[in-house]
């Protein structure tokens, strides 16, 4: 708003408006409007305002979101803001007289610059100097002509007529006090009017950007489904895959929650075995469904998977190759199932013990991996003379370690089938009945995990 | 191809592998955790490696290796290795092979 600095109106007198001159503004809002005017108003047409006085403030609050000229008295900052909303208009605030509420003294129909400052320039209506200069103060009284009853529709082409200086120096003391109060009441409408507005505005503009993030979403999640289980496509989908396995997640979360839930209600309503193995198989196979989206989103972002950055914290932090670990389940579920028949704590005991060293295995394999990553990068020269060297070597190095980062993916594979085996065999060693209450146990186990994640981060932080 | 069948015979538990091999390092590891002694053939370091690998492949291992022969009988994946370890049946088959006792 450098216009406020520049609009230097010449026309009255240079009453200066140092310091702050109670200025009207008006702001034609647009520029444009004035078609043909030069930008800078220097002298522009004044026509009194003097009528803009306060009712302008008033009148225009409803208006004021509307119309594109609000005029406005007020010493001090509002001018500020309202520069700030006159996006360079070239609307020099004009000095506001005496603000008498109602009248506006637009005149319609005539495009004409409003705004003249009285005097110079204004940096800073800051201290409304309102005493000092009321330039206007009078011409308030010439100008009351039409528009009185506008509400203000200080419509674009309307320009408001500055009243010249002549009158200034009218009256100032007696209303000077109240004068200030009403426009400081002015000012503080005004500005939260402006304020309202601009709020509205963000909101708006953040609707729109959310329906679009949601459409892209939409896509990416649809496109990501398609890029990774069409295998190999080099398409650096990496993105899309991340992103659409964390949305498949969590609708497969609440679809499980939904069958748990269901299944709860059965056990405890004690159903017929039937009904239970019903809905036990259709858990277990829904867990064949996130065993199978893992494996195609795997394929799309190895690291992503590992990184268990889809899980809650404290899943996170006790997560073994990017899920949870079958022998430790099992271990919670031997106490919690009893009682379990001779044959049936062997198995599951035995089961126990497989995947241990199943995991054991594949842990260790992961360690070699990590290694032998490591030895291949440092392998050659690190340092100072680094590889300016060798670039052929350089380049050799970095192609063994991404064959090594390739072989990642198998090692999530077999983990992700360590714990879906797990389950099957879970379920083929115990009675439908038991293999529910196992469901369940669970379910509950990483549900309390999940809760206790919420917890931490929304814990108090001195 | 013969070689393979050769060596695959050879003990009761054959492992192909590579040095470089991660996923192979897991199952060798697996099987010594089960009190096996498998013959372990390397084939980045041995001079027919090439033509053995070749013939995994064509046995529709991929990648071709770990390729792992229990009494002479291949078993086709890590994966199979993983879910007959699971469900048990692992070790009964080593025993069957005569690749561990007890």
């Amino acid at each position: 708003m450098g216009s406020k600095a520049e609009r230097r109106i010449g026309t009255e007198d240079d009453k200066d408006a140092v310091g702050g001159m109670p200025s009207f503004v008006s702001p034609l809002s647009v520029s444009t409007q004035f078609g043909t005017e030069e930008n800078h108003f220097n002298s522009s047409q004044v026509s009194d305002f003097a009528a803009l006085e306060q009712s302008i403030g008033f009148g225009i609050e409803d208006s004021i979101d509307h119309s594109t000229n609000t005029v406005i008295t007020s010493n001090k900052s509002v001018e500020q803001a309202f520069n700030k909303s006159l996006d360079s208009s070239n609307i020099t605030p004009i000095s506001p007289t005496r603000v008498r509420p109602q009248k506006l003294p637009t005149e319609r129909g005539q495009r004409q610059n409003l705004v003249s400052l009285p005097s110079g320039q204004f940096e800073n209506w800051g201290e409304s100097k309102m005493a000092d200069a009321s330039p206007m103060t009078d011409t308030s009284t010439d100008v009351d002509t039409d528009e009185k009853n506008q509400r203000f529709d200080i419509v674009p082409s309307t320009g408001m007529a500055a009243s010249d200086s002549s009158d200034r120096s009218k009256d100032k003391t007696g209303d000077q006090k109240t004068l200030r109060r009403l426009a400081q009441n002015r000012e503080a409408a005004r500005k939260s009017r402006l304020r309202k507005k601009a709020y509205v505005q963000q909101l708006e503009s953040s609707r729109l950007k959310l329906t679009q993030l949601e459409q892209e979403l939409q896509r990416a999640r649809q496109q990501g489904i398609f890029i990774s289980s069409s295998g190999d496509q080099a398409h650096s989908m990496s993105g899309n895959g991340a992103l659409a396995f964390d949305i498949e997640y969590a609708r497969w979360l609440e679809e499980h929650n939904r069958q748990i839930n269901e299944l709860r209600a059965a056990v405890n309503s004690h159903a017929s075995d039937n009904e239970l193995r019903g809905i036990v198989d259709g858990v277990i196979s829904h867990y064949d469904e996130i065993f199978r989206l893992k494996g195609i989103a795997a394929k799309a972002d190895v690291f992503h998977m590992l990184s268990g950055m889809w899980k809650t914290p404290a899943e996170r932090c006790f997560m073994w190759l990017g899920g949870f670990r079958s022998s430790e389940l099992l271990k919670l579920l031997v106490n919690q199932l009893e009682p379990l028949t001779e044959q049936q704590l062997v198995g599951i005991c035995n089961l126990q013990q497989s995947s241990q060293q199943a995991e054991d295995a594949l842990s260790q394999g992961m360690e070699a991996l990590q290694q032998s990553l490591a030895e291949t990068l440092a392998s050659g020269s690190l340092g100072p003379s680094g590889s300016s060297g060798n670039v052929a070597n350089y380049m050799g190095q970095m192609a063994m370690a991404m064959g090594k980062l390739g072989t990642l993916e198998g090692f999530l594979r077999q983990a992700d089938n360590l714990r879906q085996q797990t389950l099957q065999q879970m379920h083929r060693i115990l009675t439908t009945r038991q293999s529910a209450r196992a469901l369940l146990a669970i379910h509950d186990y990483f549900s309390r995990l999940r809760a206790l994640s919420s917890l931490w981060l929304a814990r108090p932080k001195e | 191809m013969d070689r393979v069948s050769r060596l695959a015979q050879q003990k009761a538990v054959v492992i192909f592998s590579k040095t470089t091999c991660c996923m192979c390092h897991a199952i060798k590891t697996l099987f010594y955790e089960l009190g096996v002694s498998p013959a372990i053939h390397e084939l980045d370091e041995d001079p027919r490696g090439r033509e053995m690998e070749r013939a995994l492949l064509s046995l529709g291992f991929s990648p071709s290796v770990p390729a792992v022969f229990i009494g002479g009988r291949l078993v086709d994946s890590t994966n199979t290795i993983m879910s007959l370890h699971l469900n048990g049946s692992l070790v009964p088959m080593l025993k069957a092979a005569g690749a561990i006792w007890l």
